[in-house]
């Protein structure tokens, strides 16, 4: 699974995911420590990007051909 | 005394009440009744009042600019002019608009609408779509101009900065607006734009508002296949747009808290996500040390030579039994067999011989058991234990038997 390629969504379920099966004590020691790691990448990463992230505003027109364009939009009360 | 034909009555009286002031410009307080709208587009009515009964007739381009939908029994303000309709020699008022008495027309047809819509089933719960947990495009149907698509920016950008949102222009008042917010909504779901959509506008009058309580703005939220939140006014203020969306927000900025969750207290839960995880990995560490422990205070770890040593003591009284029950089995076979030989010994016809018997065979070898096998003058050959003869029979006697 490439951590990287996964949303906001898919890391918090993963997350949710492992923290219930350690939890529930069902996984043997050895996959307890893989998914404390890997558990412990996710939470850096979410907290990494609710940190850093930037809201990305675009406006939408309608094109020429009937489809979306979209044109960045700057808010300068952000 | 003159006498006159009826058409030439009629529009003498007619030219009289088109000349009088009241009559011409007039307000009708009354009820409706007999309320009856034709193909041609021209509504006809009577008004009532306690006292009495009055003919109305509201003709199609004016019809048109009713801002709601007359109905039997509805107390209204008619206005327009009085005249004769001369083929029936009857005067009518010849309605030019229209409102509702003591509520206002804007009422009314908020609460016309919402009936119809309720029972059309575009409040109905069960249609109502859930709004995505972690939305990733935000599409905000709403004036570029006003503040509330700052205010809900600032609010999203604050509580959930990871998602994108496509603002989506419209005019939010005037006779356009609801065209244009009905087409937005539309055209975000042909080209799927976005995940979630807020359709809204900051606070303002009833008209202000008013596009949002219009009958294709509600078509279109309840087609949308993009969850919708509703965001317009301030509080008090309730739309049929808010009815027909997926979640009602009781002002714009409530609608971008409703629809992203807050930063921080994902912060907070990733924080006891990483504790719950240590927690559990330093319980499940704790669990296996004292497994451990209890393994390593097992005889054989504490004493690795001596528990040999038992097991070597189980091993050599496990061949012992082994051997004597191996040993038992083969001396009960043995005995069993010394006995059968010894039968089987004791059974022999050489045996017999030996003890001075012998046997008689017929010429043909058959063994002599009677005597009715053989006549006198028959030849027998007889066997002893240690050599034959043969013999010839002088005579055959059988035993007598009582």
């Amino acid at each position: 699974m490439s951590k990287n390629k996964m949303t906001f969504e898919e890391s918090m379920e993963r997350l949710e995911q492992i923290v219930r099966s350690m939890e529930r004590g069902e996984v043997a020691l050895e996959e307890s420590l893989k998914l404390f790691q890997e558990g412990t990448e996710l939470v850096k990463n979410c907290s990494k990007l609710l940190e850093e992230a930037q809201l990305q505003i675009q406006k939408v027109s309608v094109g020429a051909d009937g489809n979306p364009v979209m044109e960045e939009f700057a808010d300068d009360s952000l | 005394m003159q006498t006159i034909s009826i058409t030439q009555l009629n529009e003498y009286i007619r030219s009289k009440m088109d000349a009088d002031p009241v009559l011409t410009q007039v307000a009708v307080r009354g009820e409706i009744s007999n309320y009856k709208l034709y193909p041609s587009g021209h509504h006809y009515f009577t008004l009532k009042d306690e006292g009495g009964a009055l003919k109305c007739v509201m003709f199609k381009g004016n019809a048109l600019r009713l801002r709601f939908k007359p109905e039997n029994g509805m107390k209204v303000i008619a206005m327009g002019n009085v005249t004769v309709f001369p083929r029936d020699g009857a005067y009518q008022l010849y309605c030019k608009a229209m409102t509702v008495d003591g509520i206002g027309d804007l009422h009314a047809a908020f609460e016309q609408l919402k009936k119809k819509l309720s029972a059309m089933g575009l409040f109905d719960p069960a249609h109502k779509k859930p709004i995505h947990k972690y939305p990733q495009i935000i599409g905000i149907v709403t004036s570029e101009a006003g503040a509330a698509v700052h205010d809900m920016l600032r609010i999203l950008n604050k509580r959930y900065p990871m998602c994108r949102v496509f603002l989506l222009p419209v005019r939010v008042q005037g006779a356009e607006a609801p065209q244009e917010i009905a087409g937005a909504i539309r055209y975000a779901n042909l080209h799927k734009l976005a995940d979630l959509l807020i359709v809204g506008r900051g606070g303002g009058s009833i008209e202000d508002l008013w596009a949002f309580n219009d009958e294709q703005v509600a078509y279109a939220v309840y087609e949308s296949e993009i969850p919708i939140i509703s965001a317009v006014g301030h509080e008090p203020d309730v739309t049929i747009c808010d009815y027909v969306a997926d979640l009602r927000a009781a002002t714009p900025s409530n609608g971008a808290e409703l629809a992203v969750p807050d930063r921080d207290n994902l912060l907070q839960m990733l924080d006891s996500m990483h504790s719950a995880m240590t927690g559990a990995l330093s319980r499940q560490v704790k669990s296996a040390k004292q497994h451990l422990a209890v393994l390593s205070s097992s005889p054989a770890l504490q004493s690795p030579q001596g528990y040999l040593h038992q097991r070597k003591k189980n091993l050599e009284l496990m061949k012992t039994r082994l051997l004597s029950s191996g040993n038992r089995i083969f001396q009960n076979k043995q005995r069993r067999y010394v006995e059968l030989t010894a039968k089987l010994d004791a059974m022999s016809p050489l045996k017999v011989l030996t003890r001075g018997y012998a046997m008689v065979q017929t010429e043909k070898g058959e063994v002599l058991k009677s005597i009715q096998q053989v006549k006198a003058g028959d030849t027998v050959g007889v066997s002893l234990s240690d050599g034959t003869f043969n013999a010839r029979i002088l005579e055959a006697k059988e035993n007598r038997h009582e």
